[in-house]
């Protein structure tokens, strides 16, 4: 694999964590338990697509083929999606919702931080300009993770629950295969044994902060990257990509 | 044919831009507008806001209509990611808009500033009372936080440091 084409796929795995998460958090729009949760969510929503899109387009030109934003979205089958599992899996309530955007935010927010100063120079300016976004996001769920976990005891036994279900999928953000290690090596990427320790410390600093305890580590779920995904994608990308294939070639 | 404005009278017309969402704001108070470089094309520079901000092609389509507005027929849009928008880049003038506007401005230094938010007082912008209390951090746009000020009891958005 060339280097470009090692960037290539890499950008790509960015926008499909970008537009899963983006599609899964828009599902949730109208049902969040307040008004200002509403919003806060809708905003991370938008963040999250915009993120998508500068991602889609920079693979697309890298690719060289011409393809678009839009074909990247609406016009690949399930199997072509190499997002993490974590972020395909069904919203469930709000504490999963919290979790969710705990664990994957602490290893995108590394991941960002490391590629801002990666030498590809689009990279890093897409992955500066997300960095300053996730880090409200994180914000935002980390008080709530206290919030839940030193709440009622209701709300303790259910973000606890979110925790142990959710923390088996972590493993995979760790996993590399051949693309991050040329990204590693060819354009200084990010460093995925730093990063796995660097996310244990963080996590386990605000499950602790939040009365939680840091699920053992058990079987852990992978295959997002090769495009082996959980029975939840397949629905997801039906219902995203329902008008586009409907209508081919739709245009606003 | 080669347009026959300057670099100067473009900017001056980008004044005129509003920012969709804050109509007191134009986007040059915003700081977006980083470049324009004139040659057979009018080429524009605009930073995004936010990644995925709606008004980032509101604005850009409201830029070429400006221009074309004054005659030019050859302009274009570039996206200028890098380095990225900061509130540090709201002009001094701009801050004095918001704050007559009713959104408490970003202070300066929000690099670092971004880092503490929520733990400082924020200033209302209607009787500049710093007896003040966050009611929701992530408010009606990304950019916003909202404030209620304990003095007057006016509620205030908050353009948050980023």
């Amino acid at each position: 694999m060339t280097a470009e084409d090692a960037l290539y796929r890499y950008v790509l795995r960015l926008g499909d964590n970008a537009l899963i998460t983006a599609q899964r958090k828009t599902e949730r729009v109208t049902l969040e338990p307040e008004l200002e949760e509403e919003l806060a969510n809708a905003n991370f929503a938008l963040d999250y697509l915009g993120q998508a899109r500068m991602y889609y387009s920079y693979a697309g030109e890298l690719e060289g083929r011409g393809r678009s934003e839009d074909d990247f979205a609406y016009r690949r089958d399930e199997r072509e999606f190499q997002n993490f599992l974590l972020v395909e899996q069904p919203n469930g309530h709000f504490g999963d919702a919290i979790v969710c955007q705990v664990l994957f935010g602490v290893f995108y927010e590394l991941q960002l931080r490391a590629l801002a100063a990666c030498t590809d120079s689009q990279l890093a300016a897409i992955a500066a300009r997300a960095v300053k976004e996730i880090r409200y996001h994180l914000r935002h769920a980390g008080l709530w993770l206290v919030r839940l976990g030193r709440g009622t005891e209701l709300s303790h036994a259910r973000v606890r629950a979110s925790l142990e279900n959710q923390w088996r999928f972590t493993a995979e953000f760790f996993a590399g295969d051949e693309v991050d290690d040329i990204v590693r090596r060819d354009f200084d990427g990010p460093d995925l044994d730093a990063m796995a320790a660097a996310f244990h410390d963080r996590t386990g600093a605000m499950i602790r902060e939040a009365g939680l305890d840091v699920p053992e580590d058990g079987v852990a779920l992978a295959g997002g990257r090769a495009g082996r995904h959980s029975e939840h994608l397949g629905y997801l990308v039906a219902e995203m990509q329902h008008l586009a294939r409907s209508f081919p070639g739709a245009a606003w | 044919m080669s347009p026959t404005v300057t670099r100067e009278q473009v900017f001056d017309w980008l004044r005129a831009v509003p920012d969709p969402e804050i109509p007191v704001l134009s986007i040059t108070d915003l700081g977006i507008v980083r470049d324009v470089v004139v040659d057979e094309c009018v080429t524009v520079g605009l930073a995004p806001t936010y990644s995925g901000c709606p008004a980032t092609e509101a604005i850009e389509q409201d830029v070429l209509a400006a221009l074309r507005g004054r005659g030019l027929d050859k302009v274009a849009i570039a996206r200028r990611l890098d380095p990225p928008w900061t509130t540090d880049w709201i002009s001094d003038e701009g801050r004095r808009k918001l704050r007559e506007y009713g959104i408490a401005p970003p202070e300066k230094a929000a690099g670092k500033r971004a880092l503490t938010h929520g733990d400082r007082k924020i200033a209302c912008p209607r009787c500049a009372s710093t007896d003040t209390a966050l009611v929701a951090e992530f408010g009606s746009t990304p950019c916003k936080a909202a404030y209620r000020c304990s003095a007057c009891l006016e509620p205030f958005e908050y353009f948050k440091c980023i």
